[in-house]
């Protein structure tokens, strides 16, 4: 589903990513962890096609970055950190928007679809600004899912989270990941990576430093295999 | 939550129609400023208290007023329209949501035409509401047909580049002054021919010195379009 060689990203004299190879398969959640500055951002940007590669292949459900980004986006859900709402719309109007940009067809049934899915249809017609921040990152992810993409890339989804928003997109994220997409997701939470993925790559100094399954890695020994990752 | 059938209900977007996504952009900008109208208001505030200032401070004669109008109208515009501009493109970069547009699956010059239209349709309401009152307050016509047709022109030449410059600088941290810094010199073409032939309707003029400002404005216009739809997919991406 998602297969990356060589992968080169410079920015100027910096270079952030280093000859990475990566391959995810269909159905697979994977969880890229490291340290900050590692470049993960950087690479699922790459991979969102919102930063064009320096140098090495990338290829998403067949089709190829950059020269075939449009096919990729239709394919392709983003969360990030930051929700990509705007304040002043409602939910409904949110949702409405990036329907339309989208070109998903009878857009109503499918807006509320996604609200029941984010626990979110009691608020359809209340602005984003009065919600708070689980339930933007909730409404986030609805808008990643609204054109029912293949590919799912979160990028640190926890950040600024508390304990009852980080259970509650628990929920959501198990329900997208458990409806046949392929994730991959960024955190620097270990728990919760370890609930969530079936498989861990450290992310070190621009290239995947080690690799595991869930079933290979055994329980409660992520930390174990993050550490040694990084210190070798 | 629902535990769903969302995979198999769900439909594969067809990619989006180019015109879809303007319209979207364009509804999507005009729906959020009517409920907040921060930007509406920020430019028309600005612009009214300039024709204000200008008012007090020239104590002109009938004639010398004509001359000087075009002079103040397109400055007003001008330093008003940069407020809308710089206002626009930073909603859309301080919450991630260019990113959002980005990630669509539709040609990104869409993405600069939605833009176009909402800034464009910005501009003329603020210049809809400061032409009757500077008329007003000068004691000047300016509904005149020809005049009119020369705010739409350069108002159009203006926001085409003022919006490709805007996504450039909304990407640095000093954007609220480097808008202006990259954007006048390039408009400097299009504001002496606005203000020229402005100026022309206004002293009644012959066609003959008119035309040829029209004419570099059309020209403006196209040309400036036409550079920002080819690259405004490399000024976006990183």
């Amino acid at each position: 589903m998602i297969e990356v060689k060589k992968l080169v990203k410079r920015f100027g004299l910096k270079t952030v990513l280093r000859g990475l190879d990566f391959r995810v398969q269909p159905g697979e959640f994977v969880a890229l962890l490291g340290p900050n500055g590692a470049g993960k951002t950087t690479f699922l940007r790459i991979l969102a096609s919102l930063s064009r590669p320096s140098l090495g292949i990338v290829d998403i459900a067949g089709y190829s970055l950059p020269k075939q980004a449009a096919a990729v986006r239709a394919r392709l859900g983003v969360v990030s950190h930051l929700p990509l709402l705007y304040d002043d719309l409602t939910a409904e109007e949110n949702l409405t928007f990036y329907a339309r940009m989208y070109g998903i067809d009878n857009l109503n049934a499918r807006i509320t679809e996604v609200l029941e899915m984010v626990g979110l249809e009691a608020r359809r017609r209340d602005l984003v600004r009065t919600f708070s921040r689980g339930m933007q990152q909730r409404l986030a992810i609805g808008r990643a899912v609204l054109h029912d993409p293949d590919v799912m890339l979160f990028d640190e989804p926890y950040t600024g989270l508390d304990q009852d928003a980080s259970s509650m997109l628990d929920g959501v994220l198990q329900t997208v990941a458990g409806q046949g997409r392929t994730v991959v997701m960024t955190s620097h939470d270990l728990a919760r990576a370890e609930d969530l993925a079936t498989r861990f790559d450290i992310l070190s100094r621009g290239v995947i430093a080690a690799s595991s399954t869930r079933e290979g890695l055994g329980k409660g020994n992520l930390l174990t295999f993050y550490k040694q990752a990084l210190a070798g | 939550m629902a535990e769903s059938t969302l995979r198999t209900t769900a439909r594969r977007p067809a990619k989006s129609s180019f015109w879809k996504a303007i319209a979207a952009i364009a509804w999507k900008d005009l729906s959020a400023e009517l409920r907040s109208r921060e930007l509406l208001s920020a430019m028309l505030v600005f612009s009214l208290l300039v024709i204000l200032i200008f008012n007090f401070a020239l104590e002109l004669d009938i004639t010398t007023r004509r001359t000087v109008t075009s002079g103040v109208l397109w400055a007003t515009f001008a330093f008003a329209g940069t407020l809308g501009l710089n206002r626009s493109m930073a909603v859309e970069k301080d919450r991630g949501c260019l990113d959002g547009l980005l990630l669509a699956p539709v040609d990104r010059s869409a993405i600069y035409f939605g833009k176009v239209i909402s800034n464009l349709v910005f501009m003329l309401i603020v210049e809809a509401i400061v032409l009757p009152i500077y008329s007003v307050l000068y004691s000047i016509n300016l509904f005149q047909p020809g005049l009119l047709l020369v705010i739409l022109l350069g108002s159009v030449g203006y926001v085409a580049v003022g919006t490709l410059l805007s996504s450039m600088a909304v990407q640095t941290r000093t954007r609220d002054v480097l808008l202006p810094i990259l954007l006048f010199p390039v408009v400097v073409p299009i504001l002496i021919a606005a203000v020229k032939a402005s100026g022309g309707y206004l002293t009644n003029a012959p066609m003959t010195d008119i035309l040829p400002w029209l004419n570099l404005l059309i020209a403006y216009d196209v040309i400036f379009t036409a550079i920002a739809f080819m690259v405004f997919d490399y000024v976006v991406e990183e």
